[in-house]
């Protein structure tokens, strides 16, 4: 037995889906550890079942067989209004296409996570206005999301992510909508989360420049886990 | 922040939203006016009093009744007071012009009458004048009547050419009373009729009375009715209410389809409404996936969706109840004496607000289903 139980502890995870009569599997059996303050990367084919990975991990799919522990938290076994609340707690998201509010300003997207707390109005206004100042939009704070570019907006995710204090953050192709500069500046950002704030980051990405950021990738095929490979990071 | 959300999402498709509003604002105007025109059709009873007695010839209303009756009917045990009154039914000018008239005893009909009121200098002459006449606030003011005007009636139940003198014109204690009634001495009446047509004389269309306690209307009703069994004229005594219940129920399918209109008219902004929310949340379910995912709970979502439904369904009421009043002034107007009690009611507000509220929640029902219960991996992969 290891003297500290790993952060995400995973164990013959499986997942299928039916697609008519025919169920397709896309997990098969996954076994894995995600160390608290890792940066790990999962790579992959498209089909290859990463994403589906992620999504088991942050609690927003259920799998079909297996145990994934959080924190020593088997969340498979949670019924739904409990995860919900896990969630909010726990897991900082970070999309591809960043899916914040349109209608809501940088500033009210950042604090909407926030409402799920007990924080009164002028706390959360203060955190949120931190947060965006700690993802350089502090001069964007009243633009929505239409009125930024890309990389912006992918900030303004980021700093929506973090504002709670999750335990992970799970970002699924943080990259894959910018450009290179905007790209980087992402990952820089995701780097220093990591190193400075010791946020354990489990990332989906087909961008090698995003995989070098990573402390330790793992690659899948067709719903297994192939090789481990040791960042240079 | 949620309802910053609500509203913000509401006014997101500005042409959508904008014709959504216009069809709830239309829909709830003529829901609206609809109840507007129904009430109107029941005024004469809604403005009734309850100690009030109407006693009519049993056969039909055009049957008179002698005048022999009145001290009989003041006898009977309960009555505090009669009245009686002549159903004029002239024209002025032409046939278009139309309003009621009454040939009313003047000294015990107004003070059955509380509700019209009077200027004690003007009522004094018109009592004191047998050609005098006492109009409503509405008619004095639809033809340009003063006092002292010379109003010249062509009779039709009671042929001949009739001028009257206006003397008064009263105003209706409240909106509920009938301003547009046109009353002169039963005296005047007699008097000729006793000239051209004797055998019509000294008869009396109806008796009003009133009671000492309206708590024995039917008792009182039935004792009349006895007294003049048998008699040449049977009686047959009802409540005010009644009586005017009795000519609206002639019209009553009208009333009902009127009604049935105004129903479908709501149905009708119901289904537009619900595709409306139901489009909107079709493309803003990656939004409530989103959600879900950060950890807000299905009864957020839920939250989310009826709020803006209402609110928009609440807004376009708002408007369509602010325009229903001077809409419905001006149909009043332009009705001129069809509707003599014309006026959007308190509980036709409640109504068409009610009407907005069900609107806004049925509409959401299903629409709020589906993004409640999004599978949230499908909600992030769907594109609006």
């Amino acid at each position: 037995m290891p003297l500290i139980m790993p952060l995400i502890e995973i164990r013959n995870l499986s997942k299928a889906y039916r697609r008519g009569d025919q169920t397709v599997p896309v997990l098969a059996g996954i076994s894995l550890d995600v160390e608290a303050g890792e940066f790990i990367g999962l790579m992959g084919p498209s089909g290859s079942g990463k994403s589906t990975l992620l999504n088991l991990i942050a609690g927003i799919d259920k799998p079909d067989a297996g145990v994934l522990r959080v924190g020593g938290i088997d969340i498979t076994q949670l019924p739904e209004a409990a995860l919900a609340d896990w969630r909010a707690a726990n897991v900082g998201f970070i999309f591809q296409f960043y899916n914040l509010m349109p209608v809501l300003t940088a500033l009210e997207n950042v604090e909407l996570p926030l409402l799920l707390t007990p924080l009164s109005r002028h706390e959360r206004r203060e955190r949120a206005e931190f947060f965006l100042g700690l993802v350089g939009l502090a001069d964007r704070m009243t633009h929505t999301p239409a009125e930024l570019s890309g990389g912006q907006q992918q900030r303004v995710a980021i700093a929506r992510a973090m504002i709670t204090d999750p335990t992970i953050l799970v970002a699924d192709e943080p990259t894959g909508d910018l450009d290179r500069v905007s790209g980087g500046e992402i990952l820089d950002l995701m780097d220093r989360l990591n190193r400075e704030l010791k946020k354990t980051i489990v990332m989906v990405t087909h961008d090698p420049k995003a995989a070098e950021r990573a402390h330790r990738l793992r690659h899948l095929e067709k719903g297994v886990l192939t090789d481990e490979i040791e960042s240079p990071v | 922040m949620l309802l910053k959300l609500i509203l913000k999402n509401a006014l997101r498709h500005k042409l959508r939203t904008g014709l959504t509003l216009t069809g709830i604002v239309v829909a709830i105007l003529a829901f609206g006016l609809l109840h507007t025109i129904v009430r109107a059709w029941y005024a004469g009873a809604d403005a009734t009093s309850s100690s009030r007695l109407v006693t009519r010839n049993a056969i039909s209303l055009v049957f008179p009744m002698p005048l022999s009756y009145q001290p009989k009917l003041r006898a009977i045990s309960g009555v505090a007071g009669v009245s009686y009154a002549n159903w004029f039914g002239g024209v002025y000018i032409t046939e278009k012009n139309f309003f009621p008239q009454f040939a009313v005893q003047a000294d015990t009909y107004f003070k059955l009458y509380p509700e019209f009121l009077v200027d004690d200098a003007q009522m004094k002459d018109f009592l004191h004048d047998r050609k005098g006449a006492l109009v409503g606030r509405k008619i004095a003011e639809m033809y340009g009547w003063k006092v002292g005007d010379v109003v010249p009636l062509r009779g039709t139940i009671w042929p001949g050419n009739w001028e009257f003198v206006i003397r008064g014109i009263y105003h209706g204690a409240d909106q509920k009373t009938d301003q547009s009634q046109f009353f002169f001495h039963w005296d005047y009446l007699n008097e000729t009729a006793k000239k051209n047509y004797p055998r019509r004389a000294n008869t009396v269309g109806v008796y009003i009375l009133a009671l000492q306690d309206p708590a024995r209307a039917a008792e009182i009703s039935t004792a009349i009715d006895a007294t003049f069994k048998n008699s040449l004229a049977e009686t047959l005594t009802e409540t005010e209410k009644a009586f005017q219940l009795s000519f609206v129920a002639m019209t009553e399918t009208i009333l009902t389809a009127v009604q049935a209109v105004s129903y479908v008219v709501i149905l009708i902004i119901m289904a537009v409404m619900a595709n409306t929310m139901a489009m909107t949340v079709r493309e803003r379910l990656a939004e409530y996936a989103t959600l879900k995912a950060l950890g807000f709970s299905a009864g957020f979502v839920t939250r989310l969706i009826f709020g803006e439904s209402v609110a928009i369904a609440l807004i376009g009421a708002a408007i369509g109840i602010a325009l229903t009043f001077p809409i419905a002034q001006a149909f009043g107007n332009a009705m001129g004496t069809l509707f003599p009690i014309f006026y959007v009611a308190q509980e036709t507000v409640v109504m068409q607000v009610g009407a907005a509220l069900i609107v806004g929640l049925v509409a959401a029902v299903a629409p709020s289903w589906r993004a409640a219960t999004v599978n949230i991996v499908k909600g992030l992969r769907s594109v609006g």
